[in-house]
């Protein structure tokens, strides 16, 4: 591992101006296990670390208020998976944290960093060895006829098919969050499907922030479609691992039981967290019949390009979308949940 | 204490030591680490504590566990300097100044919940949190928060029962 400088300033604008004066080569370090991790590989060797762990502006998260719920970027996966407002209310939100990682790893990591977590592709983490467009732009994918089982079938380029491995930015996508940031340039406000770009021919540029812009805080307004949601994940093993397909589903139903709002997203299909409008169109207006899932499944999926080896994640992920759809519209209607 | 880390005009040059200071098992530590260096690292090298051990080193086997304020914790994706001002818990400093082991420990024993040994110390470190969570209400629940902690030679069942026997215990002791 290369050295580099450690400051670990006292405030946001401290901070931010380390960064800047950091340049290209510095890192903000929140849990650190993303980062920490992807330097031990030689994927990462930043000149510059800033510690943003301990910033109180990035500290804590609110679910009271009546408008909008608001996490602190620096808030643990741990602190905010627990929170009873939210399992209850919002059980999509508390379900992608607490099924994500590990508790030690929950401990550590933010809610703000794990917006950013890097994908799990073995040839973008093997280092030198492989050719990886992200890790190394131009030079190639090593994943094309290679190893691809866990890779992306949407939002796939020629360039790069590494899936989007987090849980928690799904979950909110399903919430029309938004993301509160501050860079050299002061404040701004994006919404969370805006932070994370698709492959096209560039993917190592896998998101929208500015130079030494930090995520400060997540905000999601309060919905009704809370209490209808849910985050479904299936994995190689029951705990502790990366989706091989998931999906968020937050709907509401009208009085006649028909679903009245719909937002599905997905995870572990696609290069970035995955908003499925076809799924939501085929499901919007009727009841939710097993029938009517397995339709909005099959449409969430009609545009995947697999590769050698992850074709499996076509019927996989539209059973899961399925799956999931169902048992939103239990919760919804208030019935027993899966 | 000079605390370089935390005055970012000055902060230091890549490569330079930095002078961290934090408590383990409840003495207070100082020393001179390489930026780069994991508290794990540092607590087996500098400081002679080898009970947390280096599995994977890239937080996939949870055998380095420990205690930071409290919470459980992977030493290994943890740079010593973000240990400053902190109170590091490891296995270590769980049995009475007696030797008596902690009763986590004990039942640990009992149980025979280790065949090579190697995962124990990450083992008992994570389910004395689990515990202390209040996240050993029955197997299951057991099961799935002690899910960082990987035990090859497959002592699983042993594990659940010392940790559900100690949890069982602790209740009765709280009630």
């Amino acid at each position: 591992m290369r050295p580099f400088s450690y400051r670990a300033p006292a405030t946001l604008a401290e901070a931010v101006a380390a960064l800047a004066d950091g340049g290209p080569g510095a890192r903000p370090l929140a849990g650190g296990t993303s980062l920490y991790d992807l330097m031990k590989l030689g994927v990462e060797a930043p000149s510059a670390v800033v510690d943003i762990g301990r910033l109180p502006e990035l500290a804590g998260f609110d679910t009271a208020g009546p408008e909008e719920l608001v996490f602190g970027a620096g808030a643990s996966m741990a602190d905010v998976a627990e929170d009873a407002v939210l399992r209850a209310d919002y059980p999509a939100l508390a379900e992608s944290l607490a099924k994500a990682a590990s508790p030690q790893v929950r401990n550590m990591a933010t809610v703000g960093g794990n917006l950013l977590q890097r994908t799990r592709c073995g040839y973008f983490r093997g280092g030198p060895a492989f050719d990886c467009a992200k890790r190394r732009p131009g030079s190639g994918c090593a994943a094309r006829g290679g190893l691809d089982r866990g890779h992306a079938v949407l939002g796939t380029s020629d360039a790069c098919t590494a899936a989007y491995p987090g849980d928690w930015a799904v979950a909110l996508l399903a919430f029309d969050a938004r993301l509160d940031l501050y860079g050299p340039r002061g404040a701004r406000t994006i919404a969370l499907a805006d932070l994370h770009r698709g492959p096209a021919d560039a993917p190592h540029e896998e998101h929208t922030l500015g130079a030494g812009e930090l995520v400060v805080r997540i905000r999601v307004p309060t919905a009704p479609a809370g209490r209808g949601s849910v985050y479904h994940k299936v994995r190689d093993r029951e705990s502790f691992a990366f989706a091989l397909a998931s999906a968020a589903v937050a709907l509401t139903l009208d009085e006649r039981g028909r679903v009245a709002h719909c937002r599905v997203a997905l995870g572990g299909v696609a290069t970035r967290p995955w908003r499925a409008e076809a799924a939501e169109r085929a499901v919007v207006g009727g009841p939710l019949t097993e029938e009517a899932a397995v339709r909005a499944g099959e449409a969430a999926f009609a545009d995947a390009r697999p590769g050698a080896h992850n074709a499996f994640k076509v019927r996989l992920g539209a059973r899961v979308v399925a799956r999931a759809l169902r048992t939103a519209a239990e919760r919804a209607a208030g019935r027993a949940v899966a | 204490m000079t605390d370089t880390a935390t005055r970012p005009e000055h902060g230091p040059s890549a490569g330079d030591p930095l002078e961290v200071a934090f408590a383990v098992n409840g003495t207070a530590v100082r020393a001179a680490v390489d930026v780069r260096e994991s508290l794990l690292d540092v607590l087996r090298e500098r400081l002679a504590l080898t009970g947390a051990k280096k599995g994977c080193d890239h937080g996939q086997c949870g055998t380095c566990t420990v205690l930071v304020d409290g919470r459980r914790v992977l030493a290994c994706l943890t740079l010593a300097v973000q240990a400053r001002g902190r109170a590091v818990t490891t296995v270590e400093g769980l049995a009475a100044p007696d030797g008596t082991p902690h009763p986590l420990q004990q039942a640990f024993i009992d149980h025979d919940a280790l065949q090579c040994g190697y995962c124990t110390p990450g083992q008992i470190m994570s389910a004395l949190a689990c515990v202390a969570e209040g996240h050993a209400g029955d197997d299951e629940e057991i099961r799935e928060y002690l899910s960082g902690n990987l035990c090859r030679c497959g002592a699983y069942p042993g594990i659940v029962a010392a940790v559900r026997d100690y949890a069982d215990s602790a209740r009765s002791t709280e009630g």
